[in-house]
């Protein structure tokens, strides 16, 4: 009896004089949890403010005060709408700068005000033909060059050769400036037009609305398709060697790479089916494709998770099969189900590869007002972006980089939404 | 079950039909494909021609100037593109494919000519190459440094291996994949045009044109050069980044650029606008697009777009694609084009 309490004694000894180290162990492994966790934030936070820093400024556009003389003898020369409108800007301007001369410094001059300034005019005389004749000062967006000089993207002590503006054009922006006649407005031009060329008048209402109908196409096609799938190959298929074959081919098809379904696409909506080019019904077609496992996966483990006694219990109360299934089974399993298709959708909006292959990356300035004409994607706008020379667009790409982010974070919290509603505990 | 296979093939036959009629009458855009050195100045001229005409802006794609070919040359019809932009003239075996599969009657339009400038970072001195130097750093095999008329595996690490007067900084040059028509235009003028200056090399133009064209060709793979992709913002970035490498690029991204990059001297003469429009610059080539003819009868607007880009406001010497940096033609070549263009004069391909 001695002989046990002792060993009692010394088991318990053990014990305590291991409890510290284990504790220290733990608090460890909690340690690592949190520096793991912290790390990934922080390299979420320098994403968000790399492209905040760099994107803010495009939200902001400098634009030109010009006193325009709405010439009647301009204007009337031809129909309204192919009047001479860039001679009315040229004119406002030599009226600011007399003393501008020769040939090479007038069209410096000329450079200071926008290419689409003219246009913008010609939108006012058109919608207001009373102003004939008239003088206004209108604000006029100004050159990408003006623009990056106002926000310090062009260096001023460089020589003249380094630099896109010249001296003068330096000496007139002060002078501009001075007078009060630049200022830095929000670029609403940014969200109403679809691509250009020019920095100062390009926007990302092409790519959206390209985006939007796509994921329309996409979203009308997978979901259904998908959850049907996933609810006969979980309740109503019998488990046999093909229905394995099928199941690992869907699993398989969830990681190609996209820009095999674009190839498909080519081959088969393109070339055989003969569908428009660069249209978003075929851009939505070939998302669907790549989607569809995705949500399949998804929605055959929620229907798993539903417990047995749930199906079992609405037969034994007198459903058939059809019955327990549509309203018993599947309302519980919708959370899940809708999670899949969120982490579709959102891999879908950001995919360029397969889009690629139909078309669809190119140069398109029309809004897209249907599911056939010509459009782009809102990533593919980014890189074709990312791609041009201009300086102005280096910010442009940041800040539609975050119009995308937000876009995405928009149909999350839908999505976040739609399962909590849908939620159910038991 | 054969049944219900049969019924499905007809099925999608079937509606095959109906979608390729209704795509056949929908298209009321130009369709224009090709090479991405001339889509920043199509897509200026597409852009000007949207807003200043009741039509739709067209549709540009940057699939570079061999991609364009092969899109192009696919067929006659709304599914296939109307225009296709090069960096290079049509091969022979294109022309070829394209009458195969029935695409005659295209009119080749010059629209102006674009440098290739080697540029490097403004931290360090401009570079003073010949096009024999360059072809001595960049190609696979060289002619022997002994002196032998033999070839041997590009032996130069630095450019002072090269020529002596050049700094001793590694050969670090980034460059066009060879899918570019950046890199043919390359290769043809700078490194042909280096190795022409060997006497043997020129004779086996004669005598072997095949080995002659793959000596002068053949870029070497030891990680000297560097294949950088079509983005020459990233190019720009890397040299900025690493003031030692050298970059290859059109004239367009020098012009945007020239706070950061300079361009080096070729043949003693510096990339400017002046000496590439005058040709004193060696290394410039021309730049075309292909019009097919029955598609302008059929889509509208490809004759007010041609009309548009052929225009004095646009590719003269004060038009907005010069602003682009696109050197333009001599007065007597525009005027030639317009007037092919005007006439819709085919191509007829004399090699």
């Amino acid at each position: 009896m001695n002989n046990s309490a002792i060993k009692s004694q010394r088991t318990i000894d053990i014990v305590n004089q291991g409890l510290h180290r284990r504790y220290r162990a733990e608090h460890r492994f909690r340690m690592y949890g949190i520096i793991a966790i912290a790390v990934s934030l922080v390299f979420l936070a320098l994403l968000f403010i790399a492209l905040g820093v760099k994107g803010y400024s495009a939200f902001w556009q400098t634009y030109i005060k010009l006193d325009i003389h709405f010439d009647r003898e301009v204007l009337q020369q031809a129909s309204l709408a192919t009047a001479d409108y860039q001679s009315l800007v040229k004119n406002s301007l030599r009226t600011l700068f007399p003393k501008v001369k020769s040939r090479r410094d007038k069209r410096q001059l000329y450079g200071l005000a926008s290419r689409g300034a003219a246009f913008q005019l010609r939108k006012i005389v058109l919608n207001n033909p009373q102003i004939i004749g008239r003088k206004q000062s209108i604000w006029l967006t100004a050159d990408d060059d003006v623009d990056m000089l106002l926000k310090g993207h062009i260096r001023r002590d460089v020589p003249e050769d380094s630099r896109r503006l010249t001296d003068k054009q330096l000496a007139w922006i002060d002078q501009l400036a001075a007078g009060e006649k630049l200022e830095k407005r929000f670029n609403k031009t940014f969200f109403t037009v679809g691509d250009s060329r020019e920095p100062e008048l390009a926007g990302v209402l092409g790519a959206l609305m390209g985006s939007f109908f796509t994921l329309i196409v996409t979203l009308a096609l997978s979901f259904p398709i998908g959850v049907a799938s996933a609810i006969y190959m979980e309740e109503f298929a019998p488990k046999n060697r093909w229905t394995d074959l099928i199941e690992i081919n869907i699993n398989n098809l969830a990681a190609v790479p996209s820009i095999v379904f674009g190839l498909l696409g080519l081959a088969v909506f393109l070339n055989f089916f003969g569908l428009p080019r660069s249209a978003p019904i075929v851009g939505g077609l070939v998302l669907t494709l790549m989607t569809l496992p995705t949500i399949i996966i998804a929605s055959r483990s929620a229907l798993k998770s539903v417990p047995p006694s749930i199906r079992e219990a609405a037969l034994g109360v007198g459903a058939s099969k059809m019955q327990m299934v549509a309203h018993h089974v599947l309302p519980l399993a919708l959370p899940g189900m809708l999670t899949g298709t969120i982490i579709g959708m959102a891999r879908a909006l950001g995919e360029t590869a397969p889009l690629l292959m139909i078309g669809m990356v190119a140069f398109i300035v029309d809004i897209p007002a249907n599911l056939t004409d010509p459009s782009t994607a809102l990533p593919v706008q980014i890189y074709l972006w990312a791609d041009s020379p201009e300086r102005g667009f280096a910010e442009r790409t940041s800040a539609a980089i975050l119009v995308l982010l937000a876009f995405l974070i928009t149909m999350n919290a839908t999505a976040v939404f739609l399962r909590k509603h849908f939620e159910r505990r038991w | 079950m054969k049944k219900v296979l049969i019924f499905l093939l007809a099925g999608s036959r079937i509606t095959t039909i109906p979608i390729t009629t209704y795509a056949a009458s929908a298209r009321n855009y130009i369709s224009i494909v090709g090479s991405s050195t001339v889509y920043p100045f199509a897509t200026v001229v597409a852009e000007q021609f949207g807003k200043t005409t009741p039509y739709k802006t067209p549709k540009i794609e940057s699939t570079g100037s061999g991609g364009g070919f092969k899109l192009f040359c696919a067929g006659i019809g709304v599914e296939h593109p109307d225009i296709t932009n090069a960096s290079r003239r049509i091969k022979k075996s294109e022309f070829g494919k394209c009458n195969k599969n029935g695409v005659t009657g295209i009119l080749e339009v010059k629209i102006g000519y674009d440098g290739i400038v080697l540029g490097n970072s403004k931290k360090t001195a401009p570079l003073k190459l010949t096009r024999k130097e360059i072809f001595l750093a960049l190609a696979k095999d060289v002619p022997d440094p002994g002196g032998a008329e033999k070839l041997v595996p590009n032996p130069y690490k630095t450019w002072k291996d090269v020529n002596a007067s050049l700094p001793a900084t590694k050969i670090e040059v980034l460059g066009p994949p060879p899918t570019s028509g950046t890199r043919d235009a390359f290769v043809e003028l700078a490194m042909e045009g280096g190795g022409k200056k060997f006497g043997w090399i020129k004779a086996m133009k004669k005598k072997n044109k095949e080995a002659y064209k793959r000596i002068c060709h053949t870029i070497r793979e030891d990680g000297a050069y560097i294949e950088a992709g079509e983005n020459d913002n990233l190019i720009v970035q890397k040299l900025d980044a690493n003031p030692g490498a050298v970059g290859i690029f059109g004239f367009s991204f020098l012009d945007q650029n020239t706070d950061k990059i300079q361009g080096s001297f070729i043949d003693g003469v510096q990339p400017t606008f002046e000496a590439i429009a005058d040709g004193q610059y060696p290394v410039s080539r021309p730049l075309f697009f292909y019009v097919k003819k029955a598609h302008a009868k059929v889509i509208p607007g490809i004759q007010e777009y041609l009309k548009e880009f052929t225009s004095e406001k646009s590719w003269g010497p004060d038009g907005y694609l010069s602003e682009r940096g696109l050197i333009p033609m001599p007065d007597t070549e525009r005027e030639k084009f317009k007037s092919d263009v005007a006439s819709m004069n085919t191509l007829t391909l004399v090699k």
